[in-house]
């Protein structure tokens, strides 16, 4: 009886386990990265997604002309400043957050509707850890009324 | 004492594979939708998505119901309540298809009746999403508070965005960090379809050339590809069973396709312009729309079939 009871006390230790790290990116993306966005207007998409330092994402997105945008990117305080790059069609760099002390967010607005691309970098962390850090990745998109 | 050191043993080496085996599922999972990605067969030179890299992590992001009630305000349309689908449909949805489509349906029309400061139409569709979400088993999207907000904040349009913005945000990530992506690409793409229908019924057959909002509508080709590719992607689940729903979608979304082949949407390359003052960075490049009457017609044909079959 003893040894049934532990076997699920494992057992539902490593699904609370499973569930928290499901549930951190969400609490992150909405209490954390959201506030970035203030003072436009969060669309409701959600994309956010545990990366380990080194590892890159990607997002596609079509802008619409005469809207101003707002992009936010943010990751846990493990990941360190997480790079980010927002690219055209032809594949020109329009905005590269390194260039601009980090920034976690970019406002723009388009003269004409594109697709663009931003492409994520979780930077290698320089601590001694012997294991890679991971934690939440959101990318987060703001708008204005017009 | 001996007996119990070897169990604690056993229940160690268990807790090992239990996490090897959930480590081994995730590994899985993202080898099976970066396999779907590649599946794709649509790319052409000019694409934006020529380049895209198996190894990283993929998101695909379609205008939210938030962000199509907007674009289609801002392109000039007027308000037209007889287009939303009607809230007494709702009963009638019951398969989580149906559910999901009209879930990302309804939130269309209660962003699009919000932006035209239509209130009480404005709790009635907040209370049919809320119905489309409890359905799907989506908890804590939309709940008595967060009506009870929107009730209490009629005047303040910017709080009742933040509401819808925050209900669309619950539903999604809840769908997706429970392993349910597909439903959550359902619900945006019945959306999109719903903003899609909207615009093309408010343009009047004798002013399809140089209307701002058929330009807006011609643009959607771009997030069209993004549809597909949504599509193509959660087209299995990560034990590559076959999402039935979603085949079916592809099928119906097909007949979109063959008309957006019609209209050519061409970008030059695009000139920042910072503007160190304000901090807002204009992106100046050309669009070229080539869309005719006739493609005009046959494309709100076409998407008035596909809304109907999603709200029947």
């Amino acid at each position: 009886m003893k040894r049934i009871l532990q076997g699920l006390f494992v057992i539902i230790l490593l699904a609370s386990v499973s569930f928290t790290v499901h549930a951190q990116c969400k609490g992150f993306a909405k209490k954390i990265c959201k506030l970035e966005l203030i003072p436009f207007i969060h669309d409701g998409n959600y994309h956010a997604a545990i990366l380990t330092e080194g590892e890159e994402a990607e997002l596609y997105k079509t802008f619409y002309s005469g809207q101003d945008y707002r992009i936010a990117v943010c990751g846990s305080e493990a990941l360190g400043n997480i790079e980010f790059q927002v690219i055209d069609a032809y594949k020109n760099i329009l905005y590269d957050n390194r260039e601009h002390n980090n920034s976690r967010i970019w406002d723009f607005r388009l003269e004409s509707s594109q697709q663009l691309k931003i492409a994520i970098k979780v930077p290698v962390g320089k601590g001694d850890s012997e294991y890679p850090a991971s934690g939440c990745v959101s990318i987060m998109f703001g708008f204005k009324e017009k | 004492m001996q007996r119990r050191h070897y169990s604690m043993k056993i229940i160690t080496i268990l807790s090992v594979i239990c996490i090897l085996f959930l480590t081994d599922c995730a590994t899985d999972k993202s080898k099976q939708k970066q396999k779907d990605v590649a599946i794709e067969d649509f790319l052409s030179e000019d694409d934006i998505f020529d380049d895209i890299s198996k190894a990283k992590k993929i998101f695909y992001s379609l205008p939210s119901p938030l962000e199509t009630a907007m674009l289609i305000k801002s392109a000039g349309a007027e308000y037209d309540e007889q287009l939303l689908n009607p809230v007494t449909n709702a009963g009638n949805y019951t398969s989580n298809r149906s559910m999901a489509l009209n879930l990302g349906i309804y939130t269309t029309d209660l962003s699009f009746a919000s932006l035209f400061d239509q209130t009480q139409t404005s709790i009635k569709y907040m209370e049919a999403a809320r119905k489309m979400a409890e359905g799907l088993d989506i908890t804590d999207a939309i709940d008595d508070e967060t009506i009870k907000r929107l009730e209490d904040n009629l005047d303040n349009r910017d709080v009742i965005m933040d509401i819808i913005s925050e209900t669309f945000l619950n539903s999604s990530s809840y769908l997706k960090e429970n392993d349910r992506p597909a439903v959550a690409t359902v619900v945006l793409i019945g959306g999109w379809i719903e903003g899609l229908y909207i615009a093309t019924q408010l343009v009047e057959d004798n002013n399809i050339q140089g209307n701002k909002l058929v330009d807006r509508i011609a643009e959607q080709k771009l997030s069209f590809k993004i549809v597909l590719r949504m599509l193509a992607e959660n087209q299995k689940d990560q034990t590559g069973t076959e999402n039935k729903d979603i085949t079916e979608l592809i099928a119906d979304i097909n007949a979109l396709k063959n008309v957006f082949d019609k209209i050519k949407v061409e970008t030059s390359e695009i000139k920042v312009e910072p503007d160190a003052t304000t901090n807002v960075a204009t992106l100046r490049s050309q669009t070229k729309i080539t869309i005719t009457p006739e493609v005009f017609k046959e494309l709100r044909s076409s998407v008035d079939n596909l809304r109907t079959n999603f709200v029947q």
